[in-house]
């Protein structure tokens, strides 16, 4: 039976690389939904491994071995039959750095559908300008949605990208450090937007400092070194840490 | 809709992974193809004719010494030429002359490499032999001297490409660690940068030599037309004759199927071992150089 | 110390102001080609010399079917090796995987880029004329010279697949685009000026090219323009080589004339080539 909290179980999951790393060892973890979940630690611990495995973007790299399972919605989504378009149209990801694809605004939020087949203008013209409210970028491009994608700032560009991931009314949002090349205020309105919308979604995040992972973690899980050495409620795990490791971690010991 | 979709992708991933090996195949093809009209030469003409020292096809004679004589004679002549010009000029726009230079230079040069062939062979009848013949007092001036000129403008575009890029991929630190140990940019240049780049020098010039021996209608229309094996050092200012030249203005008028049809492929089969070797030599040589840079480096 | 510091620096002088005459001395023929052709061909041109037949045993009249011969045999050659060398390109560029066959090839291509264009003629006449019975024709023509400008094609385009940063197929494909849609919509318009200015160098090198045309396609003289893919053709290169060697009492400013033609031809593609490069630079947004 499919615990109704739960949106994505990962069970026993290893990733090994071709050059013979071992990136990430068996790792059980249980995401909530309708929350945000924070993966953090050091550099190297293999968060984004395991982002990327979430909607199977690691198909694109030198993946050697894979081992476990990643059950999203009760389906083990490492499965070879897995039609991953669809996947990736409910997972969607933003990366650390705002990648605006070389297209109009316009074209940056409605990319997704088009690809899905999605032809009839007032569909898209609907998607475009709800999925651009939701990112709260509307009022800031409403009047030039036909400028190409780069003109905009960096912050704006990010925004857009996770319009561009919410246009596909995606169950999932991974995110990868979105914030790292932002300023604080652009980084602010980001971790806002996502409070604001987590409850009708189920957000991954990994922060690029443990002060961000404190902010945002209704959920928190501790990795090091392609380990899992700890998760639970963002409240206890940041202030009550089972783990020394983790314990030093938070407090600034190493990182 | 979602099937006919995928199936359509089905079949371009499929046109172009067929695509992707047509290279293969046309290499095979026409490898093929050279030995299917030439081996037959092997068993109508008798080794010691075809390596003979007499070209005379109209009575038998099918010697390509001669002819391969010819080739190389022109051919080095003209890297004489070409290898000091080419890499004179690629060190001069990659390391010394200021921008707007290199605006004038490098456009000139391409358009060098695009002019055809038979453009350079015309201007070569109509200009350079007469102009070599009045100046070094010669019986003609359609000689293999001519046809090596016309041959090094033909080099020098290719040797010039690949020597800079040769150049410009050493590391800027190089340069700087010469200079600040108070090497002058002259001594830097010729003791730092172009050693550091010498594979790809090396491979440039090998693929001017692969450029030069494939050249067929400059030479053709320059070089007299006289496929006989010179007797001294005076070949050079002879009339000659090169294997391409010979293809190219024979072909047209052997029956098909003939031995002399048959030994005009047969030059063909080894004019594409020549520059077969070549090529596999050159990436050797610049694959190697660039593994080998990837270790310094890292 | 202050004298050896002086001397090297008159050495370095030196060696400067060689290197210059050396490049100097390198482009001056260049210069001196083309003005020299322009200023011997120009007067030839005429509307009549552009547009009529060739009379009197080709040394009156107009060199019109030469014209033409080029154009089909340059359009030719694009309509098969242009799909052909994109596709390759993109097979290379996006869906090779590191291994043996991949290896071999880019050999191939090398070896495809270094075989003497006479070479190729061979290899014409034996497939295309004699085996597959298309005769001496400008199709027979045309597939010759595609092969030839293939290497040329897929290499420059190959580069400008490549140049294409990786992140917008990651963004694509993370976006639920199959690895075909990521190409076709965004690396594809993103590496097209590239890919264009491989294509025109590739059909300008078979615009001017005589060797591999010379049993494939190539006509001595026709009296009138070629119907169909199966007629051979006069082409601009070959009537060159024809006029300057084969023709008694040819008229000097007929021959530079038609080199001016051909020189217009093959520069003004290169010209485009330089332009949409030039273009396509600046109005990049990565």
């Amino acid at each position: 039976m499919v615990n109704p909290m739960e949106k994505i179980r990962i069970e026993h999951l290893s990733i090994r690389y071709s050059d013979g790393t071992e990136s990430l060892r068996d790792i059980c973890l249980s995401i909530p939904a309708n929350q945000i979940t924070v993966l953090f630690g050091p550099a190297g611990g293999g968060k984004s491994t395991l982002l990327r495995a979430l909607n199977r973007l690691n198909d694109l790299a030198d993946v050697q071995e894979v081992s476990g399972q990643i059950l999203f919605n009760g389906v083990n989504i490492l499965d070879p039959g897995v039609n991953v378009v669809n996947l990736r149209r409910k997972i969607g990801m933003v990366f650390s750095r705002p990648v605006v694809l070389p297209l109009s605004i316009y074209q940056n939020v409605s990319y997704g559908l088009e690809l899905m087949g999605e032809r009839r203008k007032s569909k898209l013209d609907e998607a475009v300008e709800r999925a651009l409210r939701r990112a709260a970028l509307w009022d800031e491009v409403y009047d030039r949605l036909k400028d190409p994608a780069s003109a905009i700032s960096g912050g704006q560009q990010q925004r857009l990208c996770l319009a561009r991931v919410l246009a596909l009314e995606p169950e999932v949002i991974l995110l990868d450090e979105p914030t790292s090349a932002l300023d604080p205020v652009s980084t602010a309105r980001i971790e806002g937007l996502m409070q604001e919308i987590k409850e009708q979604y189920t957000i991954v995040w990994v922060p690029h400092n443990v002060q961000q992972a404190a902010r945002m973690a209704d959920y928190a899980a501790f990795f090091l070194q392609g380990e899992l050495v700890e998760h639970g409620p963002g409240e206890t795990l940041f202030v009550k840490p089972r783990d020394q490791r983790t314990q030093d971690y938070v407090t600034g010991r190493f990182g | 809709m979602e099937n006919t979709s995928q199936r359509s992708e089905w079949v371009i991933n499929l046109l172009i992974k067929v695509s992707g090996y047509s290279s293969i195949l046309f290499v095979t093809l026409i490898l093929i193809f050279l030995l299917r009209e030439g081996l037959p030469a092997l068993g109508v003409t008798p080794l010691s004719n075809l390596f003979g020292d007499r070209w005379y096809p109209i009575e038998s004679y099918f010697g390509i010494l001669p002819l391969l004589f010819g080739s190389l004679v022109v051919t080095l002549g003209a890297l004489l030429i070409a290898i000091p010009f080419g890499i004179g000029t690629s060190v001069f726009i990659s390391e010394i002359a200021p921008p707007w230079v290199n605006s004038v230079v490098k456009p000139l040069i391409e358009i060098l490499a695009g002019l055809p062939s038979v453009v350079l062979g015309f201007l070569g009848i109509q200009v350079a032999a007469p102009l070599f013949r009045e100046a070094f007092n010669l019986p003609t001036g359609l000689s293999a001297f001519t046809g090596a000129v016309l041959l090094a403008l033909i080099a020098t575009p290719t040797i010039v490409s690949i020597t800079e890029d040769a150049l410009n991929t050493v590391p800027p630190a190089y340069r700087q660690a010469a200079l600040a140990l108070g090497a002058t940019k002259w001594q830097t240049i010729w003791g730092v940068t172009v050693p550091a780049a010498r594979s790809g020098i090396l491979t440039a010039i090998m693929l001017g030599i692969g450029r030069s021996i494939g050249e067929t209608m400059a030479v053709m229309m320059v070089t007299g037309n006289a496929p006989v094996l010179p007797h001294g050092l005076n070949a050079l200012v002879m009339p000659v004759r090169t294997m391409t030249a010979t293809i190219a203005s024979e072909m047209g008028e052997v029956a098909n199927g003939s031995p002399h049809y048959q030994v005009l492929f047969f030059i063909g089969i080894v004019l594409f071992v020549i520059s077969l070797g070549i090529n596999i030599a050159a990436s050797w040589v610049s694959l190697r150089s660039k593994t080998r840079a990837e270790r310094v480096l890292s | 110390m202050e004298r050896s510091l002086t001397s090297a620096r008159i050495q370095q002088r030196i060696g400067f102001s060689l290197l210059g005459l050396v490049t100097f001395a390198t482009v001056l023929p260049v210069l001196l080609i083309i003005g020299f052709i322009i200023v011997k061909g120009a007067p030839a041109i005429s509307w009549e010399f552009l547009t009529a037949m060739p009379r009197n045993g080709m040394r009156d009249g107009g060199i019109l079917p030469a014209i033409i011969g080029t154009f089909y045999l340059t359009l030719g050659t694009a309509i098969f090796s242009v799909p052909l060398g994109i596709a390759a390109a993109i097979y290379i560029s996006e869906y090779a995987p590191d291994n043996f066959l991949t290896r071999l090839i880019r050999i191939a291509i090398i070896n495809l880029a270094g075989i003497p264009s006479v070479v190729y003629g061979l290899f014409g006449l034996g497939l295309f004329v004699l085996f597959l019975r298309l005769g001496t024709s400008i199709l027979a023509a045309s597939l010759t010279l595609s092969i030839m400008t293939l290497p040329v094609i897929i290499s420059t385009a190959e580069e400008a697949l490549r140049s294409v940063p990786q992140a917008f197929r990651t963004v694509s494909i993370s976006l639920g685009a199959t690895r075909w849609q990521t190409i076709w919509r965004i690396v594809l318009p993103q590496a097209m000026p590239g890919i264009i200015t491989g294509i025109i160098l590739g059909l300008e090198r078979a615009a001017g090219e005589t060797a591999p045309i010379l049993f494939t396609g190539a006509a001595f003289f026709l009296p009138r323009l070629p119907q169909s893919p199966f007629d051979a053709t006069m082409a601009l290169p070959y009537h060159i080589f024809v006029i300057s060697t084969s023709v008694p009492g040819m008229p000097i400013q007929i021959q530079y004339g038609t080199v001016l033609v051909l020189l217009v031809f093959v520069l003004g593609m290169n010209l485009i080539a330089t332009l949409i490069r030039q273009r396509a630079r600046a109005r990049r947004q990565w």
